[in-house]
């Protein structure tokens, strides 16, 4: 951080922001009173993927395109499977499709609680890291740990392994876990639940910046569940699309500050996927303990102070021990594990609720299954001009904060979208300059 | 080294699932954490010490000549220098630009590729500096990442196979899934320490680890060969999260 105090210059800087996936960094210029410049920077080196997935066979893009982001492979598996389905015109039998949401609903809670507990909440405690925070509390971080490794293991016995699981596969999976491998997952998963709802109201005492906006929220929707690995495209504009409408709709383009490209939806502009826009949209279909945990703790049906996705994140993290509950009770092992997959000329396309939002995909493949072409649009990108809105917002707000104050304020506002630099890239530091 | 040791942890071309691979170990994390200094991990903490570091863990390659200043200063500050993953030690799936033209690749993901500062190929750190240890894998062991720290911390070299993963596959009782139902594995070549788990779930092993020491990587190709695999279909699976080692790139390139 550097700061400058010519009369009417102020500059603060952040090279690299702490606690977020990847590498990325952020640069305020305020002249008086007025935001005149606000840049969220990626630095994270690009790796290419949409490149060196051409000439791959098509079965081979989860495991591929799982590798661009250690945090949330899943979505990555699941967005590229579904893409590839489509393609082939494959219907997952329901008990496939119900263990991929099952590791999913795993990744939820890994990530969710990786984000809240261990990188967003210190911010709000004063603590540097999860680390530091133990020092004091370390009965928290034990419970948060915990909690983290439930969502871990549901990941290990579903895929095989939590990062980069090796099980899933275009059709379903490799081998269809026994009810006894699930049913062993149960008392964990109900510890889980009950965990959950206790963290959800401990990080609802937080104290929220006072700071709100009418914001654009896209995610999925799927008639009688909590939509994840499938629905359509629906948006608090009016938008209602198949997945495969996505590129009619949303653009992306590509900012010389920036390793990632920077998406707008038509007519309306910056939009916000992920926590906010799922429960804007869907909160309707949470579970009944979700919902009352959400009531209980003030959410309302729309939350549009971002400070407080963090609640949403854990009301989330409920269902998702509560969703997988459910799919562990009902399941019976599928025969076969998957269906196969015969390739055919033609484009799928693919999208899933990351933790972070959706994440697309669409794949042209040729009669052979060799991959043409690839596009993966990730959700930390999408989010990525609302963040620059919101931090032009929050520093409107903060001017009578010191430099230090501010940056940190501006921080917190960054983490507040669990940004995925690692997935954007194809994402900060941080500086604000004062004029 | 000092009692509580000084240990950063830095990031360059990955995906962040090695180091969160640390992040994982939720058993040991906080035990590990009070018996060393967290100097360095932005990932976790925005707590910073300067060097010197007495461990250095390295996660992802070297893809920008800003990557390369970085990881010599890098060398400089740190007693033990270790390289977590496939990334860090083989280049990573972002090393299959090695085998083609960047200046080509770039249009295709970005419409201003004007914009986008990289060099033309992805490379392990040890291509770089001097590297101390090195763990495998995309992502590494949690096991073999406490087990490394623990002996790190004890003074002892750590106790990490150099066997294939055949080993892992006959200690877990998982039947050969390419002698009983002929599906292509990498195994006989491939470093263990997954723990075998891709037969385990009835599939070929695919390699993540990277080449074994001393592979007999032709006797698998034709191996493969006589299971019906083309040589295309070959030269993919050697060109994973571990294209770049030497011993798979050496391979593919015969049959290309």
């Amino acid at each position: 951080m550097s700061s400058s105090d010519t009369p009417t210059t102020r500059e603060i800087r952040t090279d690299y922001l702490a606690r977020v996936e990847g590498e990325g960094g952020m640069f305020v210029r305020v002249r008086g009173d007025e935001v005149e410049e606000v840049q969220f920077k990626i630095f994270e080196p690009p790796r290419f993927f949409e490149a060196l997935l051409r000439g791959r066979q098509f079965t081979e893009a989860p495991d591929i395109t799982a590798r661009i982001c250690g945090i949330c492979p899943i979505a990555y598996i699941a967005s590229s499977c579904n893409a590839m389905e489509a393609v082939c015109g494959i219907e997952l039998p329901e008990q496939v499709r119900l263990l991929r949401r099952l590791a999913y609903c795993g990744e939820w809670i890994e990530s969710h609680v990786l984000h809240a507990a261990m990188l967003h909440a210190p911010d709000f405690l004063g603590y540097a890291g999860a680390v530091e925070l133990a020092r004091d509390r370390r009965d928290l971080v034990e419970t948060a740990l915990r909690l983290k490794k439930a969502g871990n293991t549901v990941m290990d016995v579903v895929g095989g392994r939590a990062v980069h699981p090796v099980n899933l596969r275009v059709g379903g999976t490799f081998r269809a876990p026994s009810r006894p491998e699930l049913q062993a997952l149960v008392p964990e998963l109900e510890w889980a639940r009950e965990s959950a709802v206790e963290f959800t109201r401990w990080v609802a005492t937080f104290d929220f910046p006072d700071y709100e906006q009418d914001y654009a929220f896209v995610a999925l929707r799927q008639p009688g569940e909590y939509a994840i690995e499938r629905g359509r495209i629906v948006s608090s504009t009016g938008l209602d699309i198949d997945v495969s409408e996505y590129e009619q709709h949303f653009t992306e383009s590509h900012v010389e500050r920036s390793n990632a490209l920077h998406s707008t939806l038509a007519g309306v502009g910056n939009y916000l996927v992920g926590p906010l826009a799922r429960y804007a949209l869907n909160s309707g279909e949470l579970s009944p303990l979700a919902r009352e945990i959400a009531a209980e703790v003030g959410l309302g049906d729309v939350v549009r102070n971002p400070f407080r996705s963090i609640v949403v994140r854990a009301v989330e993290t409920v269902y998702a021990a509560d969703e997988a509950l459910r799919i562990i009770a009902q399941y019976e092992s599928p025969e076969p594990s998957f269906i196969p997959a015969v390739p055919r000329a033609g484009t799928g396309h693919g999208c899933t609720e990351a933790p972070r939002g959706i994440c697309w995909h669409r794949y042209e493949i040729d009669g052979e299954g060799s991959i043409l072409d690839a596009k993966i649009v990730p959700p930390t990108s999408q989010n990525q001009k609302t963040i620059e809105q919101d931090i032009v917002g929050v520093v409107r707000r903060s001017l009578h904060l010191t430099d230090e104050e501010l940056a940190h304020r501006c921080e917190l506002t960054i983490r507040n979208y669990d940004p995925c630099i690692s997935c954007a890239t194809h994402f900060l530091r941080l500086e604000v300059e004062r004029a | 080294m000092s009692a509580r040791p000084k240990v950063a942890v830095w990031k360059f071309s990955s995906c962040d699932g090695c180091q969160l691979t640390l992040l994982d170990c939720e058993d040991e994390l906080l035990a590990i954490a009070g018996a060393i200094e967290i100097a360095y991990f932005p990932e976790a903490t925005s707590a910073e010490l300067e060097g010197p570091y007495d461990i250095s863990l390295v996660e992802g390659s070297v893809t920008t000549a800003h990557d390369v200043a970085r990881i010599h200063e890098i060398r400089e500050e740190s007693g033990l220098l270790v390289t977590i993953g496939a990334c860090a030690t083989s280049g990573g799936i972002q090393a299959l630009r090695n085998f083609a033209d960047v200046k080509e690749w770039a249009p295709i993901v970005y419409a201003s590729p004007e914009f986008i500062s990289t060099l033309d190929t992805s490379t392990p750190i040890a291509d770089h500096v001097k590297v101390d240890l090195e763990l495998r894998g995309c992502p590494i062991s949690k096991e073999q990442l406490v087990e490394t720290v623990l002996a790190l911390l004890n003074g002892r070299p750590p106790r990490l196979p150099s066997t294939s993963v055949c080993f892992e596959c006959k200690a877990r009782g998982t039947p050969c899934v390419m002698v009983a139902n002929g599906t292509p594995c990498l195994g006989p070549v491939t470093h263990a320490g997954c723990g075998a788990i891709c037969p385990a779930y009835d599939r070929g092993c695919y390699g993540c680890f990277g080449p074994m020491e001393s592979p007999n990587v032709n006797a698998l190709v034709a191996q493969w060969r006589a299971l019906g695999m083309r040589d295309d279909g070959i030269v993919r699976a050697l060109r994973t999260f571990n294209a770049n080692a030497p011993a798979f790139r050496e391979a593919s390139r015969e049959l290309v």
